[in-house]
This record gives structure tokens, sequence and C-alpha cells, in this order.
């Protein structure tokens, strides 16, 4: 068995390596590269070296106005949707009546697009708002509320499910211990269930990190950054870099590749902080 | 060997996820799958089908050239695929128009011309797009197209002085107003004025528009204005069109074309404009950044404001407006004053922003079918009237005799102005920095009607981000 597995292996692998070489590393090495150079298409680069990471992080970029309000944001999201999805998490593993219903409406709205749903929530926010004779780009803090609320309402159906899968797996055995040793609910949670599901915190804080840090359709059809770019994040800032202003595609290159090693960074640390907290079951 | 099968079946159905990843993938790349990819479908597909039959009895005649046009307008894009087909069935040369999304030229022309199926024909805005793009732009000097330009000083031309892009139509663009409503207020007692005519500076739009704004449930209107759209992406008409008119006046005063900085000198000029809008509108200031050029031309053709400013290219949305109640006979337009002395004889905002470029970087027999295509257009009946009667280009050249000029209500009030002999204001906008300047200047204006900022803070705003884009863009 090991045998012909070692003599199909190329078989079987090399589709997939050409495809995930030519879809990703290949333009992956060509964007670091594009990184330090001059270019208005991506055939015709010139060489520059580090000019465009000087040029990123000039005063009129709005660079580290952008990372420090995608980090403000991804903070607080992270920990609104994993609470919230952890709650209903926990309502939805009580057998209730009716709970496949929950787990289905509460994971939809996971499956709409970004840019749909942006210009939903523009729409409901500004009907709120118009009352009070302001819209969504009034104030900054309209926009980042908006997008607080957005991507909860898009991510904690999806965490839900992950949390619900990984309360189901705490084996039953160590639950009924805990209640013969008479540990009150709250207690069961803490020193039992939450142990227990790490794995499944290490994915979710996971996936909201990197969703959130990296959000754009959302943020693009909810505010575009109004008012004066002050909610504009990351992926937004490149994006508008790049195209936004003549000669400038190279810094948006650079700050692609500044923002990816960010977000990988980021990303590991969390990864290796979780992990360490998670018990053998 | 039933674990074979399992792996074998495994890595077909990875196989699988995975094609069907990249194509998910691919789409999402594009950022606008729902704008663009229609207008690319039906691009593509009537020029495919009507190319390939004639071309295959005529393929020798014309030695394989072909033509490819990225257009830039969107509400046009039907009209360019019948003319494709139309030049195709006459010629035999296979014509493929693909049509960019609006507000997404820039980054489809920027993927589209790196491809190995590169246009050969597409358009830039003016010298900033020739800054952008000279590397693609061929020498258009010894051509008949530029040849029959009207006025060949409106090519954009190098620092060879050379021409590299021919503009393909002018345009025009003021306070378009509904007669109608007018006339009502006219016929109004204590009316300020009794005729349109009066109205030549700003203190007299200024009295009539407040006077009928007051009396707006009278005329049965919202407001005098449509609601100023600064909606990011939608705001354009401020920060552009608008800002056109100080700019304007501050390079006349100095005597230059294009300056490396500005004192905004004329900003309390664009303020005087820009009031009266905001504060004469059919919504309050403080909802502007909820509203989109669509929904205010809606306002003006369902008759709930008599005023919007905005080109000669606004009469087809301004049509198609269901329950339009605005008479084709009734609009005009009235030229933009913002307080300036000697306005009594200043024109509308005359120019173009949209000039032709052949792509210096494909082979010389696609060049060359290029030119026989632009010339077609230019020249042949045919052509002629696809240009001017069904793309409503007001186009520059000589080859278009007195009676081949659009009908569009709009179209005609632009001509009438530019015999007038009024003064037309040139597009001083295409020498902005860029895009990025533009879209500050209306987040400015934005945060200006919400009350965040005070005017004093958008002139200091608008004077330093044109210094420091122009720097950026020079280096």
């Amino acid at each position: 068995m090991e045998k012909t597995l070692k003599k199909y292996f190329l078989v079987f692998t090399l589709p997939t390596l050409v495809a995930f070489a030519f879809a990703f590393i290949i333009p992956f090495a060509q964007g670091i590269y594009l990184s330090f150079c001059n270019f208005t298409t991506v055939s015709n680069a010139k060489w520059v070296g580090l000019e465009n990471y000087k040029k990123a992080f000039g005063s009129s970029q709005g660079f580290m106005n952008a990372f420090g309000f995608t980090a403000g944001f991804t903070v607080i999201s992270i920990i609104t949707i994993n609470v919230i999805a952890f709650s209903l998490a926990l309502l939805l593993t009580r057998k209730i009546k009716g709970t496949n219903l929950f787990r289905t409406v509460f994971f939809m709205p996971n499956l709409i697009g970004g840019i749909v749903l942006g210009y939903t929530w523009q729409q409901m926010i500004n009907a709120i708002l118009y009352s009070y004779g302001k819209t969504i780009v009034s104030d900054a803090k309209f926009g980042f509320i908006g997008l607080v609320l957005l991507m909860n309402w898009q991510m904690v159906g999806y965490m839900m499910i992950i949390y619900i899968a990984g309360l189901q797996n705490v084996p039953t055995d160590l639950l009924e211990a805990a209640h013969i040793d008479g540990a009150t609910s709250w207690q069961t949670l803490i020193k039992v269930k939450l142990p227990m599901v790490m794995s499944s915190i290490t994915i979710c804080v996971f996936l909201t990190l990197s969703n959130s840090f990296k959000l754009f359709d959302q943020n693009k059809a909810l505010t575009n950054g109004a008012p004066m770019n002050k909610t504009q994040m990351l992926a937004l800032n490149i994006y508008e870099t790049f195209y936004g202003k003549t000669g400038f595609e190279g810094v948006g290159q650079a700050k692609a590749v500044m923002f990816f090693i960010a977000v990988a960074v980021i990303a590991l640390l969390q990864l290796s902080f979780t992990r360490s907290r998670e018990v053998e079951q | 060997m039933k674990k074979k099968l399992l792996s074998a079946l495994l890595s077909v159905s990875m196989i699988a996820a995975m094609l069907v990843g990249c194509g998910g993938e691919g789409n999402a790349d594009s950022k606008t799958p729902e704008t663009k990819a229609p207008a690319e479908n039906d691009a593509e597909a009537p020029a495919e089908n009507d190319a390939e039959a004639p071309a295959d009895n005529d393929a020798q005649a014309n030695a394989g050239g072909s033509v490819y046009y990225l257009n830039f307008k969107p509400e046009v894009d039907e009209v360019w695929q019948e003319i494709a087909a139309a030049y195709t069935a006459e010629t035999g040369v296979e014509v493929k128009v693909v049509t960019a999304a609006s507000g997404t030229y820039e980054e489809v022309l920027k993927s589209e011309i790196a491809g190995s199926n590169a246009p050969t024909l597409f358009q830039i805005n003016g010298s900033v797009g020739y800054a952008n793009w000279k590397d693609y732009c061929m020498d258009l000097t010894d051509t008949d197209l530029y040849a029959s330009l009207s006025d060949q000083s409106l090519a954009v031309t190098g620092d060879d002085g050379k021409a590299y892009g021919i503009p393909y139509t002018v345009e025009a663009y003021g306070i378009i107003y509904n007669d109608a409503i007018m006339q009502k207020y006219f016929a109004m007692d204590g009316a300020v004025v009794t005729s349109v005519d009066e109205i030549n500076n700003f203190d007299t739009l200024k009295s009539v528009v407040e006077d009928m704004q007051a009396k707006a449930a009278d005329l049965g209107i919202d407001g005098v204005f449509a609601s100023t759209s600064l909606m990011p992406g939608e705001d354009w008409r401020w920060q552009t069109h608008t800002a056109n008119l100080p700019i304007y006046y501050e390079f006349e005063e100095k005597g230059v074309s294009d300056a490396d900085e500005i004192t905004f000198s004329y900003g309390e000029n664009f303020k005087n404009i820009f009031d009266l809008y905001i504060n004469n509108s059919t919504c309050a200031p403080g909802l502007l950044g909820s509203k989109d050029v669509a929904s205010s031309m809606a306002e003006f053709a369902l008759g709930k404001c008599a005023m919007v400013q905005n080109g000669n290219w606004a009469w087809s949305q301004i049509a198609e407006v269901d329950g339009n109640v605005v008479v084709e006979g009734d609009i005009h337009f009235l030229p933009i004053y913002t307080g300036v002395s000697g306005e009594e004889n200043q024109g509308l905002c005359i120019g173009t922003e949209n000039y032709w470029c052949i792509n210096s970087q494909v082979p010389a027999e696609d060049q060359q079918a290029t030119l026989e295509f632009v010339k077609w257009m230019i020249n042949s009946d045919a052509g002629k009237d696809y240009m001017v009667n069904r793309l409503g280009n007001a186009a520059p050249f000589t080859t278009f005799g007195d009676s081949e000029k659009p009908s569009d209500p709009l179209a005609k009030s632009m001509l009438a102005s530019m015999e007038s002999g009024k003064t037309a204001v040139p597009w001083a906008f295409t020498v902005f920095p860029s895009q990025d300047f533009k879209d500050d200047f209306g987040a400015a204006l934005l945060e200006y009607c919400n009350g965040n900022m005070t005017w004093e803070d958008v002139t200091a705003l608008v004077v330093s981000r044109w210094a420091e884009e122009k720097a950026a863009v020079a280096q």
C-alpha cells in the first residue's frame, strides 16, 4: 500500500501542485517582485528598490490610520462575534424545540455576499439615522459600529456551528462526573466545557481574526471609507492606492506585501497562543 | 484495492473542489462581478458571432488585423455592439467591443492591456491620463483622424508636441432646469424676475432660487435643486465639475493652464454656489451622504425639483426614468454662476474627457485596422450616423456637416450656447492631480455638510492636497 501510494504520488498531486503554482505561488512571487518596482501594468515593471516602501508610510497615504482602524475593529469584532456565537451555541445544544430551525436561520447570513450585505445594512442603518438628520457617513463612529454589527450578523452563525460541534464532542462522562461532584453549571462551563472546546476556539478566533483583518467588500459597500477615509480599512486602503492615483501601483503592491506579513504574523501568534491552551481529550 | 479506489476518488474530488474554488476566486477578483460580468458577456457574444462569418470570405483582404475597443460608457454599450457588427458585415474586419462597468475603466484597462489580447483602441481622460498611459499611446499626428479635427488644439499632445489622444466628442455641463416649473414661478405674484434670460449672475440666481424655495409648496416641488449627491463615489459633479470653475478662474488670473500649487483664491465662489445647492434642496444637508447621482436625476425627472447640475449626457438618464414628467422641450442649460465679476458673459463648461488612443504595443496590422475603423466612424455615412444619432456625440471633426449634430435637448442647448458668443469655460479639471485629490475634496465637502468641518478647513485641505498630489504624481 505504502509503495503504490508512493508510485502514484505524482499522478495524484501533480494537477493540484500545478494549479497551486499557477494560481498562487507564481502570482505571489511576482507580487513581491512588483512591490520593488514602478509599474502601470504587470508586464512593464521598472526596479526602484525600497522606494515604494518609503512612500507607503507618507502622511497622505493614510496607511497607519487604516491600520489603527482595522486593528480596533478586529479586536472588537473578535470579542463580540465569539462571545455571541458561543452563547448561541450553548443555547442551541440544550435540546430546545426547533433547534435545527434556529441553527439554520442563524447560519444563513453567512451565505450572502459581502457587497450585498454592505448595501443592505447601509440602507437599514441610514433608515434609522435619517430620523436624527444623519447618515452613516456623518460620523466615523457610525461607520465603525455599522461594520461591527454587519460582521457580527454575518459571522456569528458560522462560528456558532463550529462551537456547537465542539460542545457536542465534550464527553458526557466528564459532565456527569462534574455534576456528581456538585459543580454548578457556571463551574462546569468554565472548568470543563471551555477547556474541552479550546480547539474550536482556536479555529473560530483564527477565522474571525483573519476575516476581520482582511475585510474588503463590506467596508467598500457600507461606507467606502467615508468620512475622510476615517473608516477605511487596510484592504480598501491598498485598493485605493493601487487604482486611485497615477504611478502608485507599486506603492499599493508594497502595502499589500506588508499587509500579508502583518496578517501572517498576527495569525501565527494567535494560533500558538490558543493552541498552547488546548487540552488532549 | 478498496483503499486505492478511495484515494483515487478523493483526489478526483479534490481537483474538482479546487477547480470550483478557482472559478469562484476569479469572480471575486474582479470586485464588481455583478456589474462587469453582464457587460462583458453582452459585449463579446454579438461581436464574436458576427465576426466569424464574413471574416472567412475576406480574411486575406485585411491581412488579419483586428480591432478591440475598450469602451468607457456603459450606457452606449449596445450601440457599440451594433457598430461592431455593422462594420464587420461591411468590411470583414473583426471588431470586438468590451465595456468596462461604470467607474472601473482604469482597472479593466490595466488588466486588459497587460494581457496577450490587448485593446487596440482605448480612451484616456486628458493629460493626466496620458501621463499614466504614455507607454501605450501611439503617435497619431500623421493620421486622418488628427487631420480631420476641427480644432487640432483639442488633441492631447505629449512633451514632443505630437498628438497622442484625439477627442471624439465635446460635452457641456451647467445647471439643467425644467422650464415648465420656471414658467410657473415667473407667473406668480412677486416673482423676482420674469424670464430665465434675466438670470445672468450669481446674485440674481440666488434671489430667484431662495424665493422659489420659499414658495416650493405652491410650485409643487420638494426643493429647487435636486439633492447634492455626496455618497462616496457619487460626488464627481461637485469635486470635479463645480470645482472646475474656481480653478479655471484662478488659472485665468495667473495666466497658466496648470500649476503645482494653488491658492484656491476663488474658493469663496465655490462656497457661494455649493451653499445655494445644499440649502435649497429636496433634502437636508445632513442627509446628502446617502444620495447618489441616479436618485438626484430621478428627482429632476419626476418634477420634484426645478434644477440639477449635470451635463448633456444626462438627457438619456432623465428620459429613461419611469414616470418621467419632464417634457423634452422644457429642459435647458443655465451656466453655473458663482459670483465672479463679469460672469454675465460666462457660458457653459465645455470640453471633453474622452480621447481615443491607439495602443502602440499591438501588432502593426491591428493598429492599421483600428485606424481604418475610426476613419470609418467619422467619414462614412453609416459611421457618422452612429456617432451623432445613436451615441449622441457632438463630434469635433470637419467631416461632420451642420445637419449632422445631435438633436437631444441638452445637446441643442449646448450648441446654442456655443454659438451665442458667450465665453465657454474649458474643462480645467483635466489637470486635477489625481482621483485621490478629487475623492478627498468630495469627502471634505461631505464633512462640511455634516457640520464636522468649517469652510476654512475645506479650503486648507484643497490647497494642501493639491500640492501633495501634484508632487507625488510628478515623481
